[in-house]
């Protein structure tokens, strides 16, 4: 915990509180129960890139546990946990995305999609349907149908939003090593 | 944009004078106890305890309407979802088959299943008057207090309470990005889906910028006080156990052993009428 910065941690606080403004307000519903296009797992990516794993999976289980305790009075545990684990599994190409440093290529856009996806159908297609069977015994088509809309919406969400997020921000940062010596 | 969350509603109830740390560790016990159980009579049991808690906390009905209606709609959502994909999960898990109507199809009407759904909207049900009460009765800054005695690491505990306290500020950076937005033309609760996303752009971005100036304006200001210099800190608003404290978490936690031996004694989570 003593590599956890004060930058972090408060990324951490008001990067949940974004979270959960995000999910209550800017969500738009498919259909599915417990399912609608999540532009907060767009942010949460962005996130994971821009402050690493530790940062983003704890935006993840803190931001959405809160967001279902202040919605809906009690967190849905299952979901919860995925949230955390999509953070946390993006934020690790934090340290070969560097963001800070600008120059995002189009190999690092890949390696943020590949990443994301991979994070994010492990996440949704199998942690949180086998959790919803476990715990509340749910019939494992229906919930394996949520996990697949889910997936399929969050990982097209982050890929195009949370794509753009990343080049508008990269745009903003001067590019390590742009400094030259004049002769 | 109505606000209605969850927040702090300030009663002189027995309730509201537990500390955070006793009432965190009766709602981590509760939640595991419903978690783990579908037996009928344990969460009949667990149900009627937390209305009973509801009562005594002099919180009113209409106080959370909202938030019961909106979790209301939700279980019974899921609860249709769930008939919709397995007509006769209730006949999966209990063994047995009384068929009460043929119904149309695979759309079969079992006793089973009717008592399976009957649990799966009761184990839905029974945790949220408690966790609204947590919610209601606990402030914020004990509560961070209150991760942090428990065993969460402090700088962890001071993230959720930073997160609890700038949900207003955010939401009031939202409510201002998405009008001005408006006024430029650029809604985002009508028009396609695509559209829709594609308008969200305009306030995700403002939003991310905003909230990255803050986080750089906050930290630079708590580093500049010390803040994570040592390795342990103390919080201005706990508080220390008392008496009812200690008899609140013994009664918790005989709830909660309860709840386990009775569900597993005869080697099954579910209750079996049949």
């Amino acid at each position: 915990m003593n590599s956890f910065t004060t930058k972090q941690i408060v990324a951490t606080g008001i990067g949940a509180a974004v979270f959960i403004i995000l999910s209550r307000f800017a969500a738009i519903p498919t259909g599915v129960p417990n399912t609608s296009i999540e532009t907060a797992y767009a942010f949460l990516a962005f996130m994971a890139v821009l402050f690493g794993p530790i940062t983003a999976g704890l935006i993840g289980l803190i931001g959405h546990a809160l967001k279902d305790a202040i919605l809906y009075g009690s967190p849905w545990w299952s979901w919860v946990i995925v949230s955390g684990f999509v953070g946390l599994g993006i934020g690790l190409v934090a340290n070969r995305i560097r963001l800070e440093e600008g120059g995002l290529t189009t190999k690092k856009i890949i390696l943020f999609n590949a990443t994301q996806a991979v994070v994010q159908a492990i996440g949704w297609i199998v942690i949180a349907p086998v959790l919803d069977i476990l715990i509340y015994a749910e019939p494992a088509n229906k919930v394996f149908v949520q996990g697949a809309v889910a997936a399929t919406s969050n990982i097209l969400t982050v890929g195009v939003i949370g794509t753009l997020l990343l080049v508008t921000y990269a745009k903003t940062r001067s590019q390590a090593g742009s400094l030259k010596r004049e002769a | 944009m109505a606000v209605e969350m969850l927040g702090y509603i300030d009663k002189p109830s027995p309730v509201h004078r537990l500390t955070g740390t006793t009432k965190l560790i009766g709602f981590i016990l509760f939640t595991t106890a419903t978690m783990f159980t579908y037996d009928t009579r344990v969460l009949l049991v667990l149900g009627l305890f937390s209305i009973g808690l509801f009562s005594i906390s002099q919180i009113r009905f209409k106080e959370v309407r909202f938030v019961l209606v909106f979790t209301a709609i939700f279980v019974l959502l899921n609860a249709l979802a769930v008939y919709l994909f397995e007509p006769e999960q209730g006949v999966t898990i209990y063994e047995t088959r009384h068929l009460w109507f043929e119904g149309i199809g695979r759309f079969t009407l079992t006793a089973e299943q009717a008592f399976y759904m009957f649990n799966l909207i009761l184990k839905y049900s029974v945790i949220v008057p408690i966790a609204v009460l947590f919610l209601v009765t606990t402030h914020p800054t004990e509560f961070a207090s209150s991760l942090n005695q428990i065993g969460v690491p402090y700088k962890v505990a001071f993230a959720v309470s930073l997160a609890l306290r700038y949900i207003p500020d955010v939401q009031q950076d939202f409510r201002t990005i998405a009008d001005a937005q408006a006024a430029r033309g650029v809604a985002v609760t009508q028009g396609s889906l695509l559209k829709r996303a594609r308008h969200s752009l305009q306030i995700l971005i403002p939003l991310l910028f905003t909230s990255l100036e803050r986080i750089e304006t906050v930290s630079n200001a708590m580093d500049l006080r010390g803040f994570g210099a040592d390795k342990k800190r103390t919080w201005y608003n706990q508080r220390a156990m008392t008496r009812i404290d200690y008899i609140a978490i013994g009664i918790a936690l005989s709830l909660t052993v309860f709840s386990f031996i009775v569900t597993f004694y005869d080697g099954s989570r579910f209750y079996n009428p049949f």
